[in-house]
C-alpha cells in the first residue's frame, strides 16, 4: 500500500513538473520575434513599427465572423473597406501612413482629389490612365459609373451604404442598373470621356471626396457583374486578385499580374499572398496571434476578454500590443420626449451627476474601454475641439452639488424617476447602465434597468420615438462609429434631427434642435476643408449644451501586434492596422 | 424487417414535415404576439442605413407579407420542384430539393448543407470510434478490476471527462497540443477526406480526443455498471462452469447483455452529433453543421435554421432507427416490427 503510495506521489509530481514546463515557455515564445523591431507598447501607434519593402512571404488573417461581404457595391463593415484596397481601387483613399496623415484623403484610381463646382454640387474626377481589371482590360470611367449606380439597388444589395442614393440628383424612381433599365441617369453621373466622371448632386455637399473614397466607387465591369453573386469572384482592379472563394469558410488573394506599381504611388504590394479564414473561434484567434501562429485578427476591434487579462498582465505580451482610440464613442441618449427630461436643467442634472470613471470602467477600463469623453466629436475628428461643459469633480465621479443645483433649477429638487434602455446582449451596456443607476441615485434621480434585444434596439424600442415616450425610457445606452473620420460621418446620424422615424430605426434617439440642423447643413455645404473642419466643433458644442447626450468613453480597442510582420501601423482612418502596407518580414 | 423499415422512414419524413411547420411558426407567429410587423422583421436583413422604402422592398422580397401558410407552401414546393430567386443581374433557378436562400448572405441553402454534412460526419463517427472503444474497453476492465487503482484512477478521469466543458478542454488542447508543442492541428484546420487523407486525420485528431474524452466517460461508466450487474449473474457462473474461457465470458455473455442500455445512450448521442456539434465545432472552428447552426440563429436567418433543422432530425431518426434494428443483433429476444 505504501509502495503504491509513493508511486502515485511520485506519477503526480512527474505529471506537475510536466505541465509547469509546458506552461513555462511555448514553441514561438512571445519574447522572440522574426522581426528586427524591438517590441514595445503602442511601438505601431503613430510609427511605422519593422519598416522594410522585403518582397515575398504569405500573410495570415483569420475572422472570427463571416465576412459581411466582399462585393465593393454592398461592404459596410471598416475591416473590410481596409482589406478592400487590396483587391480594389477607389477613386480616391486614405493615405498610407502612420498619425494623422492616415486620416488624409489622396487619390487612387482617380489622378488628384475632386473638383467642385457649381457650389460644391459637382464634382469632377479625371481617373488614371492604363490601369487595368485582372483580365488586363483598361478600366474606364463608365465602370466606376456602373459600379456606383449598381450599389443603389437596395433590393439586390440591402446592407451597404446609402449616401450615394441620398446626394446623387438620381432619375425619380431609380431602381439600379437591374431594374431601370436604359434609363438615363447623367442627372446623377455623366463620363465625358473614358477617364473623366463628374457627379451632380441634389445639394451642395463639401465632403464628397469621402464619398469617392467609398468602395461603391470601385470599378465593376458589367460584363462580368453577377449582381448578388459577384462577390463569388470580385473582378480585382488592385495588386492581388481572388485566388480561392470559398464563401463562408476561406479565402486567398495572389499577385494581380496586370496591376502595374507605376500608375499605384499607394500600395508597395509586399507579399505574394494573402489567406483568410472565417468563422475562427475569436478566443483561438487571440491564442493564435500571441503563439504567432496568425498574423491579424482581420475584424481589428480587439483581443477577447480572455486574452486581456493576459496582455495587460503580462509585460512581454503588453510590448506586443497596440492600443488605438477609435473614431466611436460610447454614449447615453438623453430623451428630452421623456418629462421631465423635456426641462434642459433636468438634463443637465443627469450630465453632471453621472460618474464618468464608473462609465469607463464599465466599458472595461482605460485600456481594453476607452477615455473618458467630454465631447460628443472624439480626438481622432479632424476639427474636433477639446472642451468639458459639465466637469465631473476632480475624480471624475461627478459633481453632485452642481446636479442638484440643475435639479433645483428644473423644478426638481428631490430627484425624480425614469427608466433606462439597453441591449441586453452587451454586458458593458448592462454595467453602464448600473453604473448609472448607482450614481444618479446620489441625487434622487431614480433609475429602472430595461434590457432590449438589440436587433430590434434601435427599430422597436430605444429608436422607436412612440415606444421611448409611451414606456418613460428617459436614457438609452447608445454608441456610434463614423463611417469616416469626419464631422459630417460622426455626426449626421446621431444629432441632425431629420433622421428620427416615427417608425423608428435610427441611431439619433434624442437630439432635436433645428439650430443644430441648420449648422449641419451649413458645414455640409462648404466646399473648403478647413473652414468645413472648424464647424464641426461648434455643433458638438451646441448639442451637449442641450444636454442630449451624456459622452461615455471615446472607445480604445487593444490589438496584438503582428510577430512576422513589416510595415506594421495603425491607421488613423480605420482605426485598426493598415492592410495595404504590410509585408512579411 | 422491410415493412418495418419502411414503416419507420415513412414516419421520418412525416416527422420532418411537422418540424418544419413548428420551426416556420416559431419564426413567423411568436413575433407577431409580441406586435412584430413584416417591417421589423425585415430590419434585421438590411444595413445600418436601410431607409424604410429598402426595409419595404427586403420584407416583400423575403414574403413577409405573405400568409405563414403560402410562404410554408411555398418552401415545401420548392424542396420537390425547386425556385427562382431574383439574383439582381439575372434570375437563378435552384433546383430541387432547394431550401432556400440565405436571407443574409443570399446564397443557396443546400449546397451548404452539403458542404457542411461531411464535416460533422468526419468529427462524429472519428469521436464515436474513439469513445466507444475507450470508454466502453474502460469500463469492462474497471468492472473486472473494481476497487482497484485502475479502476479508481479511471473513473476519476470520467468524471473529469464529463463535467469539464468542451469549450474548456478543447481551448486547453489547442493551447497545449496545437500552439506550444505543435503535435496538433490548429483551429479551423480542415482538409476533406477526399484531397488529403493524412491531412484530413491529423486536422481532427485533437477535436476526436477532445469529444472523445466528454462522452467516453458516460460510455465507461454505463459499462462499468452494466458489466458489475451482469457478471453477477447465474449464467454467467454457469459459463465459466462450462469452462469457457474467461475472454468468452467477459464479451460473449456479460458485455453482450450489458449492451442495450449502451446501444440507446449511444443512438441519441450520435444522432444529436451529427445534427450539430455545436460546441466543438464552435471551439475548433470546423465548417460542419454545428457552427452554421449557430450562425444562422445567430442572424436569425430562417433558411438556414430550416436547412439545417430538417438535417438534424433527419439524421436524429435515422440513428434511432439503426440502433432499433441493432437490437434484434445485439438481443435475441428483440424481434423488430412487434
Amino acid at each position: 500500500m505504501i509502495r503504491k503510495t509513493r508511486v502515485l506521489v511520485a506519477a503526480t509530481a512527474v505529471l506537475a513538473l510536466g505541465l509547469t514546463t509546458a506552461c513555462g515557455g511555448s514553441k514561438d515564445d512571445s519574447s522572440s520575434t522574426t522581426s528586427a523591431a524591438k517590441p514595445e507598447f503602442n511601438g505601431a501607434l503613430s510609427k511605422i513599427y519593422n519598416p522594410s519593402d522585403k518582397k515575398g512571404g504569405t500573410i495570415k488573417l483569420a475572422n472570427s465572423g463571416d465576412w459581411d461581404t466582399l462585393d465593393p457595391g454592398e461592404t459596410y463593415y471598416g475591416y473590410s473597406w481596409n482589406f478592400l484596397r487590396l483587391y480594389g481601387r477607389s477613386l480616391l483613399t486614405f493615405k498610407t501612413q502612420p498619425g494623422d496623415a492616415g486620416n488624409e484623403l489622396t487619390p487612387d484610381l482617380a489622378e488628384g482629389l475632386g473638383v467642385p463646382t457649381d457650389g460644391g454640387k459637382t464634382w469632377t474626377y479625371k481617373i488614371r490612365s492604363g490601369i487595368k481589371y485582372e483580365d488586363g482590360t483598361v478600366i474606364k470611367s463608365a465602370d466606376v459609373k456602373y459600379a456606383v449606380l449598381r450599389s443603389i439597388d437596395k433590393e439586390t444589395f440591402p446592407n451597404g451604404p446609402a449616401y450615394f442614393e441620398q446626394f446623387l440628383n438620381l432619375p425619380a424612381g431609380y431602381k439600379g442598373p437591374y431594374k431601370s433599365k436604359g434609363v438615363n441617369t447623367d442627372s446623377a453621373i455623366t463620363t465625358p470621356d473614358d477617364t473623366t466622371i463628374v457627379f451632380h448632386l441634389k445639394q451642395a455637399f463639401g465632403g464628397f471626396d469621402y464619398l469617392a473614397q467609398l468602395p461603391q466607387t470601385v470599378p465593376v465591369p458589367e460584363a462580368k457583374d453577377t449582381g448578388a453573386n459577384y462577390k463569388q469572384h470580385v473582378v480585382s482592379s488592385g495588386p492581388y486578385m481572388f485566388d480561392q472563394n470559398n464563401l463562408g469558410k476561406n479565402f486567398s488573394l495572389k499577385r494581380n499580374p496586370s496591376w502595374d506599381q507605376a500608375t499605384d504611388p499607394i500600395r508597395k504590394a509586399l507579399p505574394d499572398r494573402y489567406e483568410v479564414s472565417l468563422n475562427v473561434n475569436a478566443d483561438d484567434i487571440d491564442n493564435r496571434l500571441l503563439s504567432g501562429d496568425l498574423d491579424l485578427d482581420v475584424v481589428g476591434t480587439g483581443v477577447q476578454p480572455a486574452a486581456l487579462g493576459r496582455v495587460v498582465g503580462d509585460p512581454a505580451i503588453k510590448a506586443q500590443s497596440d492600443n488605438p482610440i477609435l473614431s466611436r464613442l460610447w454614449y447615453t441618449s438623453i430623451n428630452g420626449t421623456v418629462a421631465p427630461l423635456d426641462n434642459a436643467d433636468c438634463r443637465k442634472a443627469i450630465e453632471y451627476a453621472a460618474d464618468r470613471t464608473g462609465y469607463q470602467t464599465a466599458y472595461g477600463g482605460p485600456l481594453a474601454g476607452g477615455d473618458i469623453a467630454t465631447t460628443i466629436l472624439p480626438p481622432t475628428i479632424p476639427g474636433y475641439q477639446k472642451f468639458d461643459l459639465y466637469p465631473a469633480g476632480a475624480d471624475n465621479t461627478g459633481d453632485v452639488a452642481k446636479a442638484k443645483e440643475a435639479l433645483t433649477a428644473c423644478g426638481q429638487p428631490n430627484g425624480f424617476s425614469t427608466n433606462i434602455a439597453y441591449r441586453a446582449e452587451r454586458p458593458k451596456e448592462k454595467a453602464t447602465a448600473e453604473s448609472l443607476q448607482q450614481s444618479l441615485a446620489k441625487v434622487g434621480i431614480k433609475l429602472t434597468l430595461k434590457p432590449y434585444p438589440q436587433g430590434d434596439y434601435f427599430s422597436q424600442y430605444a429608436g422607436n420615438p412612440p415606444y421611448v415616450k409611451n414606456n418613460k425610457i428617459g436614457l438609452a445606452t447608445n454608441g456610434w462609429g463614423a463611417d469616416w473620420a469626419d464631422g459630417f460621418g460622426f455626426l449626421s446620424q446621431i444629432v441632425d434631427s431629420r433622421v428620427i422615424r416615427e417608425t423608428g430605426g435610427s441611431s439619433n434617439t434624442s437630439v432635436r434642435d433645428p439650430e443644430v440642423d441648420k449648422m449641419l447643413d451649413t458645414a455640409i455645404a462648404e466646399t473648403d476643408a478647413a473652414k468645413r473642419e472648424a464647424q464641426w466643433s461648434p455643433i458638438d458644442k451646441k448639442v451637449m449644451e442641450d444636454a442630449y447626450i451624456l459622452p461615455g468613453v471615446y472607445a480604445k480597442s487593444l490589438l496584438i501586434r503582428p510577430k512576422k510582420l513589416s510595415n506594421v501601423f495603425i491607421s488613423q482612418a480605420y482605426s485598426m492596422y493598415d492592410y495595404a502596407s504590410l509585408g512579411v518580414a | 424487417m422491410i415493412t418495418y423499415i419502411i414503416r419507420r422512414l415513412f414516419a421520418a419524413v412525416l416527422l420532418l414535415f411537422i418540424v418544419s411547420a413548428a420551426v416556420f411558426a416559431i419564426f413567423y407567429l411568436v413575433p407577431r404576439l409580441v406586435g412584430a410587423t413584416p417591417e421589423t422583421l425585415a430590419t434585421r436583413y438590411v444595413g445600418r442605413a436601410a431607409t424604410p422604402e429598402t426595409v419595404n422592398l427586403i420584407a416583400h422580397k423575403l414574403g413577409f407579407y405573405d400568409p405563414v401558410w403560402m410562404q410554408y407552401g411555398r418552401w415545401v414546393k420548392a424542396i420537390f420542384v425547386g425556385a427562382d430567386y431574383d439574383a439582381g443581374a439575372g434570375v437563378e433557378h435552384c433546383p430541387a430539393p432547394c431550401f432556400g436562400y440565405s436571407f443574409i448572405t443570399h446564397q443557396p441553402v443546400w449546397p451548404d448543407l452539403l458542404d457542411r454534412i461531411p464535416v460533422t460526419l468526419s468529427l462524429a463517427v472519428g469521436a464515436a470510434i474513439l469513445w466507444v472503444i475507450f470508454g466502453v474497453s474502460t469500463g469492462v476492465i474497471s468492472a473486472l478490476r473494481r476497487g482497484s487503482v485502475l479502476d479508481r484512477s479511471s473513473m476519476g478521469l470520467s468524471l473529469a471527462g464529463v463535467s469539464l466543458p468542451i469549450f474548456f478542454t478543447g481551448l486547453l488542447g489547442l493551447t497545449f497540443f496545437s500552439y506550444r508543442l505543435g503535435w496538433t492541428a490548429s483551429g479551423g484546420s480542415y482538409v476533406p477526406f477526399t484531397e488529403n487523407p493524412g491531412e484530413w486525420f491529423y486536422d481532427l485528431l485533437l477535436p476526436w480526443i477532445v469529444l472523445a474524452f466528454q462522452f467516453s466517460a458516460q460510455y465507461a461508466r454505463l459499462t462499468r455498471a452494466g458489466m458489475l450487474e451482469t457478471m453477477g449473474e447465474d449464467y454467467i457462473r454457469t459459463a465459466r462452469a462450462k469452462g469457457l474461457r474467461e475472454r468468452n465470458v467477459t464479451v460473449n455473455h456479460g458485455l453482450r447483455a450489458a449492451l442495450t442500455p449502451l446501444l440507446t445512450i449511444f443512438g441519441l448521442d450520435f444522432g444529436l452529433l451529427v445534427g450539430g456539434a455545436v460546441l466543438t465545432e464552435q471551439v475548433f472552428s470546423l465548417p460542419g453543421l454545428g457552427k452554421y447552426a449557430i450562425d444562422a440563429i445567430t442572424n436569425n436567418d430562417l433558411p438556414k435554421v430550416l436547412g439545417v433543422t430538417m438535417v438534424a432530425a433527419f439524421f436524429v431518426v435515422i440513428a434511432n432507427l439503426v440502433v432499433d434494428l441493432l437490437y434484434a443483433v445485439v438481443d435475441p429476444r428483440v424481434r423488430v416490427g412487434t
